[in-house]
């Protein structure tokens, strides 16, 4: 399994994480060693086997519909990297 | 080619929000018009570590729309996440239902404008979060994040590409309306977002059984503009393909102060959501009983209750169709037939009518209706008896709006018991023909059919002599034997 | 005093004979003394620990005291504490203070613990040496040029160099259990369901497990005993009626059947380890347990898929830290993708983008099929491998590590090295099983541990044969010298 640099820069883009150039060649040969290790599960014939998503094989469990969360907005607000008027801020977004 | 030998090909997605107390997964509450993120909490936001619980009622009324559309429930369903990074969505992916939805199949009804009727199949309908707003106005080179709403359960309710014209799209959106608003889970406040829709529209040419390349209008959120995005997007794609010009699979956003459409920005780059089953959350079961039992509490349906009106209380099909359309205003207008010894004519007269209009101009909904269907039905029944005239039964609605009387003690005092004594309807009427000799002459020197017309002078006349009390056909009759004497 | 088990401490506590300010005082000495060369904490919390230590004294004073009232812990720093900063040792997390305390952490607080600090680990609980630490590397007190394991290496650290009686990790893939085994104590991983997951940072859902660290499987028991049962707040956690795992620590032996997997004995296992492993199972069929032979024919495939299903969870899981609502936000972001790219850039380790990139790529258009759902399938193939076993044997042993504690920098440069240090104990999270890692001797002056696997909610059963063993060695009593 290789990988083009562009592609680890694709796959970077997609998981937003901003790589540098230098970065790519590193991050392209460690990425190349894990998916050669992963490779090892294609061989395993399992066509018929369900997946298994979850150890429990046991049912959700349901809510009532009860409100039980009080405004802490004060408390939210208090830690995030950038407020204004009881919002959060971000660059401007353009829909 | 030349126009008119396009096909248009229509798919909804309809959003829903459901009328839950608190959210999908948290126990926030999910009322409207909050200050920015003061109902956003640890869940909703995605701090770190917390985790999600279902609330059981979405699952109930999302089990209850399937069941009314006639669909599938599925007995084991399935949460995905869908992977995507936007500001809105705090949790860099949204919880919804992507290969194992709990509804799937089932179709609607809608009625064509030729009175036909169309089967628009759907293909699921799934449960899933909503996200928060972004607020581009108020900040210097900023946007704002309420992420009040995050959270909020919707079912997206996807039909099949069934439709063939944005009246088709607009007439299934309210079909759709309809049902969500008698099924009691959803208030359906369009100007709140609590419904809204995209169109996925193409076109083809007509012959053709393969599908175009589609555009999606996003948040559609009135049944006007969706009709008219859904043309605009029409005529854009005919222009396009006319000149032999290709359709770019993209989605796009209504304008609706320039009624027009454009490529959304923030979906230009092609999405790759990685669904994958939300390990935080384990799969649905739904157990037969606990269906058969949502099953049996749910209401009779509109397309249902419109038949039995048309069968049972002999309506026209427009006037069943009016009032089976909203389940306030069926439960209002049986609840007055009831009370009215079964008159059901007069009753949805009166309800479409003068309730109505009322209700109109003081901007309320039937609910809020000071006057309730049991004093509406003691009005009918004066009239029926003839104890009122139609004209003093308005007169009684308007005092009746404005107070709590009853119909009966608004009558009595202010004395507008019909005059029924035929001596005394009958000496008005001698003193109004004596009173308009030159009207008399021309009534006896003129042919049948312009007399129907005059006599209607006559009849005015006598009625504002009597304020109203007189039968009118009775002084009608009395009138022509008189002039025709 | 920090050799004490926490029976005793408990007794010296409910006797009055020490006050829980006493206690927390001795130990917070010996952490001021032992961590800047050991490195087990990120965050001290030597204040708040002598307030909720006078609130125990008065809870042991007015009788209202649990068996753990007044005893200090610490907790990894990956469990949210409400006040208290939790940063999950990503620089991502550096100024991140929960408004909320995690179950483990609020169970724990209620049976009366007084919490002493917060501990180092793998940034995320990635990887297998708290070497992927913002705060730098925690240190192996048998060995300091050598790692503690991880990813709770610093729960193991602390404990193994007596700055604490008891902490809590996590094991994902044997993030309790490998630590353990390398600092020489023990480490329990509990069912997946039986400790709620609420407010400890997610790493990969389907397969997190909370639980305790300490120097003895009953001191094991009786942190499990206050911090098990259905949390409504986490839908994983498991409607398994409470028990008290103590109850049955001291049941004989006889008509256990311990299976020993071929697997786990083959050619990639060091000799030493392997000769070290039979003496401790001999051990236990001294008393009275039977040995069986067992395969679990697809072990080999455990790493492949843990490392599937483990990415691609944490790369959603990750997606949440975007630099918008709390955590780390880079300078002067141009715009919105910047603001990401940076923030999620410069925030995370090398170790935790690299995970968040494979889980991307195999969850992703056109790969999902090839990897993520065929892992899900061969997962169902060894957790079918471990029902198997269970039907004939109650307790599967086997080493806990390939190897003994390792150096520093020793497997930095290629992350498929540092992965195999898990090849013994992600099966067990795959399968959702219980597991623990005992004390079981010494190569090269270095701890190595016993793995027990347990059925499904066995818990203890494990605790049982894991006491037993206790009792007849004393491997879990060594200290290493610098810290006697």
């Amino acid at each position: 399994m290789a990988f083009e640099n562009e592609q680890i820069a694709g796959i970077a883009r997609l998981a937003r994480l901003g790589l540098r150039e230098s970065e790519l060649t590193a991050y392209n040969r460690d990425l190349s060693r894990i998916l050669e290790m992963i490779e090892a599960i294609r061989g395993v014939d399992a066509a018929t086997i369900e997946p298994l998503a979850h150890p429990l094989e046991i049912s959700a469990r349901l809510r009532a519909d009860k409100i039980t969360e009080t405004d802490q907005r004060d408390k939210f607000l208090a830690i995030a990297p950038s407020t204004s008027a009881g919002y959060y801020l971000v660059p401007k977004v353009i829909e | 080619m030349r126009q008119g030998q396009w096909e248009t090909v229509i798919g909804l997605e309809i959003h829903v929000q459901l009328a839950t107390r608190s959210k999908l997964f948290s126990g926030a509450p999910t009322a409207f018009g909050a200050e920015p993120n003061v109902q956003a909490c640890a869940i909703d936001l995605g701090l770190p570590g917390v985790l999600p619980t279902i609330n059981g009622e979405a699952v109930k009324m999302a089990v209850k729309f399937g069941l009314a559309a006639g669909a599938t429930i599925a007995r084991h369903s399935v949460f995905a996440r869908k992977n995507y990074f936007y500001p809105d969505l705090p949790k860099g992916y949204q919880i919804s239902q992507y290969e194992l939805p709990i509804v799937s199949g089932g179709g609607i009804e809608i009625e064509l404008d030729d009175g036909a009727r169309k089967r628009i199949n759907l293909i699921r309908a799934h449960l899933e979060e909503d996200a928060g707003k972004s607020v581009h106005d108020a900040f210097q080179a900023m946007s704002g994040i309420d992420l009040n709403r995050a959270g909020t359960p919707l079912i997206e309710i996807v039909t099949a590409p069934d439709l063939r014209s944005a009246r088709e799209a607009v007439a299934c959106m309210r079909k759709v309306h309809t049902l969500i608003r008698y099924l009691g889970i959803s208030d359906g406040n369009m100007q709140e977002g609590s419904f809204r829709c995209d169109a996925n529209v193409s076109l083809r040419p007509a012959g053709s059984t393969t599908l175009g390349t589609r555009t999606e209008t996003k948040n559609l959120n009135s049944f006007r503009f969706t009709e008219l995005a859904i043309e605009h997007e029409i005529e854009r794609q005919r222009e396009l393909l006319e000149v032999g010009q290709a359709i770019t699979q993209e989605t796009r956003l209504y304008d609706p102060e320039r009624n027009e459409t454009r490529p959304m920005r923030s979906k230009e780059e092609a999405n790759d959501y990685r669904y994958f089953p939300d390990p935080d959350l384990l799969p649905l079961e739904l157990d037969p009983e606990t269906i058969e039992t949502i099953r049996r509490d749910l209401p009779e349906l509109p397309d249902a209750r419109c038949g039995r009106f048309l069968r049972d209380y002999g309506l026209s099909p427009a006037d069943s169709q009016q009032l089976a359309g909203a389940r306030e205003l069926a439960d209002y207008f049986e609840a007055a037939v009831a009370a009215a010894s079964g008159e059901a004519k007069l009753a949805a007269n009166w309800i479409m009518g003068e309730l109505t209009a009322a209700l109109n101009r003081n901007n309320l909904g039937i609910g809020q209706c000071p006057i309730d269907a049991a004093r509406l039905a003691g009005l009918i029944l004066r009239i029926r008896d003839r104890t009122i005239t139609g004209k003093a039964g308005k007169e009684v609605f308007d005092a009746m709006w404005e107070s709590d009387l009853e119909a009966d003690a608004i009558i009595e005092s202010r004395g507008l018991r019909q005059v029924t004594d035929t001596g005394e309807i009958a000496a008005m009427v001698a003193e109004t023909v004596a009173a308009n000799p030159a009207q008399a002459e021309q009534y006896r020197n003129s042919p049948a059919e312009k007399r129907v017309k005059l006599i209607g002078y006559f009849v005015g006349q006598v009625m504002k002599k009597s304020r109203g009390k007189a039968d009118p056909q009775q002084v009608n009759d009395l009138l022509r034997s008189l002039l025709e004497k | 005093m920090h050799r004490t088990s926490l029976k005793s401490l408990s007794d010296l506590l409910q006797r009055r004979e020490i006050s829980s300010q006493e206690l927390t005082r001795f130990f917070l000495e010996r952490t001021e003394r032992f961590n800047p060369g050991i490195n087990a904490f990120i965050t001290l919390t030597g204040e708040h620990a002598l307030k909720e230590a006078r609130a125990a004294d008065h809870r042991l004073q007015h009788g209202e005291a649990g068996p753990l009232t007044g005893i200090p812990i610490a907790h990894k720093d990956i469990f949210c504490t409400e006040g208290i900063r939790t940063t999950c040792a990503s620089r991502m997390l550096d100024n991140f203070t929960a408004p909320y305390d995690a179950t483990v952490v609020a169970r724990l607080k209620d049976a009366g613990m007084v919490m002493i600090g917060k501990t180092n680990m793998d940034e995320f609980a990635m990887g297998s040496s708290t070497e992927n630490s913002f705060y730098g590397p925690a240190r192996n007190p048998w060995d300091e040029s050598r790692v503690p394991g991880g990813s709770s290496g610093g729960s193991a650290a602390a404990i193994a160099a007596g700055m604490v009686p008891a902490a809590t990790g996590t094991d994902t893939g044997g993030s309790i259990r490998q630590p353990a085994a390398l600092c020489g104590i023990t480490g329990l991983k509990p069912s997946y369901g039986r400790v709620s997951r609420y407010g400890m940072i997610a790493f990969a859902s389907s397969l997190d497990q909370g639980g305790p660290m300490t120097r003895s499987a009953e001191d094991a028991a009786m942190i499990l005993n206050a911090i098990c049962g259905l949390d409504a707040r986490d839908s994983t956690s498991a409607p398994q009626p409470g028990e008290d795992f103590t109850r049955d620590l001291d049941r004989d032996l006889s008509g256990i059947r311990i299976g020993l997997p071929r697997e786990f004995f083959d050619a990639r296992l060091d000799p030493a380890i392997g000769g070290l492993i039979m003496d401790a199972v001999r051990e236990l069929e001294r008393s009275g347990a039977t040995l069986v032979d067992i395969d679990l024919p697809n072990t080999a495939l455990a790493i492949p898929v843990y490392y599937v299903v483990a990415m691609a969870e944490c790369s959603s899981n990750l997606s949440r830290y975007d630099g918008v609502r709390f955590g780390y936000r880079c300078e002067n972001p141009a715009d919105l993708m910047d603001l990401y790219c940076r923030s999620r850039g410069e925030g995370f380790g090398d170790e935790v983008k690299r995970r968040i990139m494979v889980g991307a790529y195999v969850l992703s258009a056109g790969y999902y099929d090839a990897y993520y759902l065929q892992a899900q399938k061969v997962r169902r193939l060894i957790r079918d491998d471990y029902r198997q076993a269970f039907a004939k044997v109650d307790v599967i042993a086997g080493p806990t590590t390939p190897s003994t504690a390792f150096r520093l920098h020793e497997k930095t440069d290629n992350p498929i090295s540092m992965y195999l240090s898990d090849i013994y104990t992600v099966a067990v999270n795959l399968a959702g099983l219980p597991a623990i890692s005992i004390p079981a001797g010494f190569l090269n002056r270095l701890p190595i541990g016993l793995q027990l696997i347990g059925d499904y909610f066995a818990e203890s059963r494990l605790l049982n044969v894991a006491h037993r063993y206790q009792l007849a060695t004393d491997w879990h009593r060594a200290a290493p010298e610098t810290y006697a």
